[in-house]
């Protein structure tokens, strides 16, 4: 925020950051040691290949499809991916050929961070959180996801401690291929709804 | 509160600024603040609950201003000096400059005393309530219908996590609602889910 009447001679945003960091050193708190911490989950753990694997893996694996439409955060599990405490729940939604979901918060920025990878800037927006929800269809053209009239389309808001991911069609042409293969193929923006493979 | 988070269906905002190498952190003090604000939950200075309330009652100019992280941390901040971690002098001194928090709390509230129990296929009803302190109610979903298609495990009800007032755990429900339902004549054609709280809602 830039300095107005409202709020004469405000520090600069990394200098407030500063101040935190140095009250909670001051107090024992250790927190150098907790955002290096944080920069190798947000680097290499809470990353999107999580859940380009969980995606791969259902399409290739009924068993393990099924399990995860029913329980999203035990089949993730068996994957030896975590979530959270306050993640409770995971809700795997299905593209079809006439469905499309696409996630949001338009409260604030909730997701399956540790699954599909720390929201995008774009995600955490005022103009996505605002608009998604009313003028989906907009929206996703906007953004480069031209639907067919005929998809229905399935908007999802976290307002509460449930957390959603969806599960994209797999591409045409891709019969047969390895989990592998299949995962280095599912994006972000699919797993949030706004692209399709 | 009917704050200025309150965001979904608010109509005036351009594009999306959509990128495909889209990133989640722009400046190394973001990254801080994530780590920070982690930090704290972690050694049970406040709750995710807390944390949302205290970004959604920042001075409204400054929230609609304020880059994602930077609301985060005013949220840490403000709890911190609310819980008596540190003073607000404290951190002006230490930034050497103003370090605007966010308004004080209004008080919450407890569960709804009678909650109905529904399944999936139910038709429900938004309860029409206007409270001062935390819910996770957006606004466009007052006293509106929709259909239950899902159902979480029990939570803090958030309308009390968030103030420290004592309440139960209670499921959330997935309620499916119609777009032209919510915004008759004014949306584009979509099925829009909410997550919402057994207090928050009534047997339509």
């Amino acid at each position: 925020m830039s300095n107005d009447d409202t709020h004469p001679n405000i520090a600069p945003v990394e200098r407030r950051v500063d101040a935190i960091q140095a009250a909670f050193e001051a107090r024992g708190f250790k927190p150098a040691e907790v955002i290096e911490e944080f920069e190798h989950l947000t680097e290499e753990r809470w990353i999107p290949d999580n859940g380009a694997r969980v995606v791969a893996k259902a399409w290739t694996d009924p068993a393990f499809k099924a399990r995860l439409l029913a329980n999203g955060r035990e089949a993730v599990a068996d994957l030896g991916l975590t979530m959270p405490a306050h993640h409770r729940h995971l809700v795997v939604l299905e593209n079809t050929p006439t469905v499309q979901n696409v996630i949001c918060c338009t409260l604030c920025s909730c997701t399956a961070f540790t699954i599909i990878g720390l929201p995008p800037d774009w995600y955490k927006d005022l103009e996505y959180r605002a608009r998604i929800v009313r003028q989906s269809r907009t929206v996703l053209k906007e953004m480069g996801l031209e639907l067919a009239p005929e998809v229905e389309i399935r908007v999802w808001d976290t307002t509460a401690d449930t957390r959603y991911m969806v599960l994209p069609q797999p591409p045409p042409h891709t019969a047969g291929w390895s989990e592998e293969r299949l995962a280095a193929l599912v994006t972000k923006d699919s797993m949030i709804g706004v692209a399709r493979l | 509160m009917d704050g200025m988070h309150d965001l979904g269906g608010k109509q005036g905002f351009g594009r999306v600024r959509h990128a495909l190498d889209a990133q989640v952190f722009h400046e190394p003090w973001e990254r801080r603040v994530n780590a920070l604000y982690s930090l704290a939950v972690r050694l049970g200075i406040f709750n995710m609950d807390e944390y949302r309330h205290a970004i959604e009652r920042m001075e409204p100019r400054h929230y609609l201003s304020a880059s994602y992280y930077e609301r985060s941390l005013t949220s840490l901040a403000t709890l911190c000096v609310e819980k008596g971690i540190v003073t607000r002098e404290e951190l002006e001194r230490r930034a050497r400059g103003a370090f605007p928090i966010s308004a004080p709390s209004a008080p919450g509230r407890t569960n709804v005393a009678v909650r109905e129990r529904f399944t999936i296929g139910d038709r429900v009803r938004v309860r029409a309530d206007f409270v001062p302190g935390h819910i996770r109610m957006p606004g466009y979903i007052r006293g509106k219908t929709g259909v239950v298609v899902g159902e979480s495990p029990p939570y803090p009800f958030p309308d009390a996590h968030a103030h420290g007032v004592p309440a139960e755990f209670e499921p959330t429900y997935d309620v499916r609602f119609r777009s032209e339902d919510l915004w008759p004549n004014s949306a584009d054609a979509a099925l829009v889910h909410v997550g919402v709280f057994q207090s928050y809602l009534e047997r339509a």
